[in-house]
Formats: structure tokens, C-alpha cells, sequence
């Protein structure tokens, strides 16, 4: 199970995710998150993973999705408060050389902008 | 080898049996001397097996039967993940990383199970289903040391 808060403040999409990210959450997630980019015109997504305990290679998936359209025109995908684990996964799978990591939103938002 | 407890479970292709499959199996295996460490990445492994054989073993229809055997034994943990499914056509290049049928996802399946497990064996071919072997030794350095240190 996964529990999704979003906010979106200006040009930018904050994702708040609690829970495990695999491929039983993979398409909610993926259908979220296309369906709040197509409602709003932001240019950015800060993603905060501080309360995600797990993911697998299903979500980094739709989170690679998500850059990929985001950096099309010329927005930004930042990952927050990563988990040791999560950070392991994120490191292995090349995903932290093309996102940004910060500790907290307002790092990313400060940093990032 | 000297077996010492053996799990077999069979459940639906369904996605939700991803957590069910990698929670249970982490839980048989901390009957061994393995780090919490460790059974975060057995944990990941078996995540990855029993998703690739969802999605590509039997494309996402629920309908399939996933079988789990975990083995455990005094050195480790042998895991086989098994589908009756479509099968991969060319092994060699489904291990290569960032190879992936689906734009989706990331081909990073197997470099998990590679970067995690000791070992990994896969027996697959067309029609014919897929079986992942992995195994995962106990490092009785670390675990001495994790135990030791303060």
C-alpha cells in the first residue's frame, strides 16, 4: 500500500509518498502522476521519498517515465530525504546522476531553482 | 549441502503478491544468521524475479502461477523464483543491464539480483517458462563484526 499527497506551488509538483514503491503500486502511481501533469502545467516535480521504506525497479520506472517528460521541456525531477536503502537502489540504478537529492523540499526548491 | 528449513509457496500472478512474496520470503530466511542488510537485498531480489515473471513471464495476465522455493542451508539461502510463462528468448542479453522489452521499465531487474545475490542462475526459453536461481551466502565476517562492534 502507498499513500500519495500532492500540492503543487507555482511551476512545480510535490509528490509526498508513505509506503512501499513495487510493481502493486506501479500504475497508480504512473496514472497519478501523468493525470495531476496533464491537469497542470508545472515544469518541475520534487518528489519526497522520506517516508518510502522500499522500491523496486518497477517504480524507478515510472519515476525515469515522469524525468523524461518533464526534462523534454526542460523541467527538473528532484528526489527528497532518501531513505539508506531507497538511496541504495536510486544510487545503483543511475537514477541520482541525472536528479537532483536534498534533504528537504525547501533545499530542493532553493537549490535546484 | 546440509538443508536445514525449505519454503514452497505458489500464488497468482497478480501484482500485490510482489510484497507478499518478498516480506514472506525475507521472513523464512532470517531464520538464518543474516544481517538485516541482507534481507533488505534478498528482499529486492525476489521483488524483481517474481515481477519479471508478471510482467514478461506472463505478461501481466493474472491468471499464472508463480512458484517460490526458498532452501535454506547452513552457508545461505537458495531462492528459485519459477514461471510456466512465455519464456526469454535470449538469456544472455535479458542479464545485460538496462535491456528491457518495455520502454517503462529500466532492464534493471536482473542488475539488482546480480548486484545483491551471490549467485544467479536463470533456465528459461521460448513457451517453455522461466526459472531464476539466486543464492545468497552468509558472511560470517560481517555478521561477526556487526555483532561485535558498538
Amino acid at each position: 500500500m502507498v499513500e500519495l499527497d500532492l500540492e503543487i506551488r507555482q511551476d512545480t509538483l510535490f509528490v509526498r509518498l508513505e509506503g512501499e514503491l513495487d510493481l502493486g503500486v506501479a500504475d497508480f502511481l504512473r496514472n497519478t502522476l501523468e493525470g495531476s501533469l496533464n491537469k497542470n502545467p508545472v515544469r518541475h516535480l520534487v518528489l519526497n521519498l522520506s517516508r518510502v521504506s522500499y522500491i523496486d525497479s518497477s517504480c524507478l520506472g515510472v519515476i525515469l517515465g515522469r524525468y523524461k517528460r518533464l526534462a523534454r521541456e526542460g523541467g527538473r525531477v528532484s528526489l527528497v530525504g532518501l531513505q539508506p536503502h531507497v538511496r541504495r537502489i536510486c544510487e545503483l540504478s543511475g537514477l541520482l546522476r541525472i536528479m537532483g537529492e536534498y534533504t528537504t523540499e525547501e533545499e530542493a526548491v532553493a537549490k535546484a531553482g | 549441502m546440509k538443508v536445514v528449513n525449505q519454503l514452497k509457496m505458489e500464488f497468482l500472478s497478480v501484482p500485490e503478491n510482489v510484497a507478499f512474496a518478498r516480506v514472506a520470503v525475507a521472513a523464512f530466511a532470517s531464520q538464518l544468521d543474516f544481517t538485516i542488510n541482507d534481507l533488505e537485498e534478498i528482499k529486492v531480489a525476489v521483488s524483481e524475479a517474481v515481477a519479471n515473471a508478471i510482467v514478461h513471464g506472463y505478461e501481466n495476465s493474472p491468471t499464472g502461477i508463480v512458484r517460490v522455493t526458498v532452501t535454506l542451508m547452513e552457508t545461505g539461502a537458495e531462492i528459485r523464483v519459477e514461471d510456466n510463462g512465455k519464456g526469454i528468448a535470449d538469456v544472455k542479453k535479458a542479464l545485460e543491464p538496462a535491456f528491457s522489452t518495455d520502454p517503462e521499465r529500466m532492464g534493471l531487474g536482473f542488475v539488482f539480483i546480480q548486484s545483491f545475490m551471490d549467485r544467479l542462475h536463470v533456465d528459461s526459453s521460448p513457451a517453455g517458462g522461466t526459472r531464476v536461481t539466486m543464492i545468497k551466502t552468509i558472511n560470517r565476517g560481517a555478521a561477526a563484526a556487526s555483532q561485535g562492534g558498538h
